[in-house]
């Protein structure tokens, strides 16, 4: 089976199991078990009726906005262990709104991914973890800033959940008509530019891009074999170029610029280091 | 080894965060919290 085959089961099997709670969709309730204590690595809201654990971020904030202020131990040892194993993977395999975005991008449609403002416009994750999920829920106590105005994954829960239930229905109001524009902006642009929400906007994204250089399943280049021809770069719609920068903060393992490399001077996964020999010895 | 050794002493830190985070009943407020519908996230608070 090719890679794309696999990872798109993966995903999938992610985004089940993460939302086992079937009967939820039905009777508009969300899950009470003890597996909720638990976050899971993706964005996944807590809120959403099939939901069988919790969502990071979400958490994150519910600590950093509690009227006495609480540091989150568990929920920061969590995000760390996870950004240690896998870094970004968790965005390429795990994370039910970034597959959701790769099925939207498979939608026939004009594509772009290449722009002038993109580079400029990568740092708003960062400015949204700092400030919506960091300082603004510090200072403003019970306010989990990111969730009530941005999180795209609330929202499909608020949906899921008025669906099925009609006091949630009836109590809708401009917020969620908010939040519902920028969910349907996020779609629209998700069917030209590839995961618009992961590249701009997702905290937990930013967070993961950091373990990139470090995590156990990472990429690495073979300057040896490179020729320099560039099929790497022109497939990557996140815009990496994996012969620079194999562990780039961008990079979501898809392993897209792999499986093009006719040379196999990629690799993706966890391997044994290899004596890259310096340029002055292959001369 | 030494390719993973920094991530090793990271999930290391992360364990023992974890364990911080569990002696001080940290899991039972994540509990807390999501066993009900949260307002702000669905769009209701
Ligand atoms: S609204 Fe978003 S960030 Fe908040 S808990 Fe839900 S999924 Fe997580
Ligand atoms: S960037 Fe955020 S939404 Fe995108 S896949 Fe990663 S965790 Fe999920
Ligand atoms: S660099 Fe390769 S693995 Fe990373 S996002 Fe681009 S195509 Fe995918």
């Amino acid at each position: 089976m090719d890679r794309k085959k696999i990872r798109f089961g993966i995903q999938a099997a992610s985004t089940l199991i993460q939302n086992a709670n079937f009967k939820g969709f039905f009777t508009g309730k969300i899950y009470e078990g003890a597996s909720k204590s638990v976050c899971v690595p993706g964005l996944n809201c807590y809120s959403c009726p099939g939901a069988v654990g919790s969502c990071p971020i979400g958490s994150l904030q519910s600590f950093l906005s509690g009227i006495k202020f609480k540091f989150p131990y568990y929920v920061l040892g969590l995000l760390i262990f996870f950004g240690a194993v896998a870094g970004r993977a968790i965005c390429g395999f795990l994370c039910p709104f970034g597959f959701l975005q790769d099925l939207i991008y498979k939608i026939p449609f004009y594509k772009k991914n290449k722009f002038k403002i993109d580079r400029f416009l990568r740092y708003l994750k960062y400015v949204v973890l700092l400030l919506l999920v960091i300082i603004l829920p510090m200072t403003f106590n019970l306010t989990p800033f990111f969730c009530k105005y941005v999180c795209p994954e609330g929202t499909i829960a608020g949906l899921m959940l008025s669906a099925a239930d009609s006091n949630v229905r009836s109590a809708l109001g401009p917020l969620f008509n908010w939040k519902f524009i920028l969910l349907m902006i996020f779609i629209i642009t998700g069917l030209i530019v590839r995961r618009p929400f992961c590249k701009y906007v997702c905290p937990l994204g930013a967070i993961y891009g950091f373990f990139n250089k470090i995590a156990i399943y990472r990429m690495s280049h073979d300057p040896n074999k490179c020729i320099h021809c560039g099929a790497c770069a022109k497939v990557c719609h996140m815009n990496v170029d994996p012969s620079k920068t194999p562990n780039s903060m961008e990079c979501i393992r898809c392993g897209d610029c792999v499986d093009v490399c006719p040379k196999n001077a990629l690799y993706l996964g966890v391997k044994k280091e290899r004596k890259v020999p310096k340029k002055s010895e292959t001369v | 080894m030494k390719r993973y050794l920094p991530a090793i002493l990271l999930m290391v830190c992360a364990a023992a965060l974890i364990g911080v985070g569990i002696y001080l009943r940290q899991p039972e407020s994540v509990l807390h919290k999501a066993v009900r519908i949260c307002m702000e996230c669905i769009g209701l608070g």
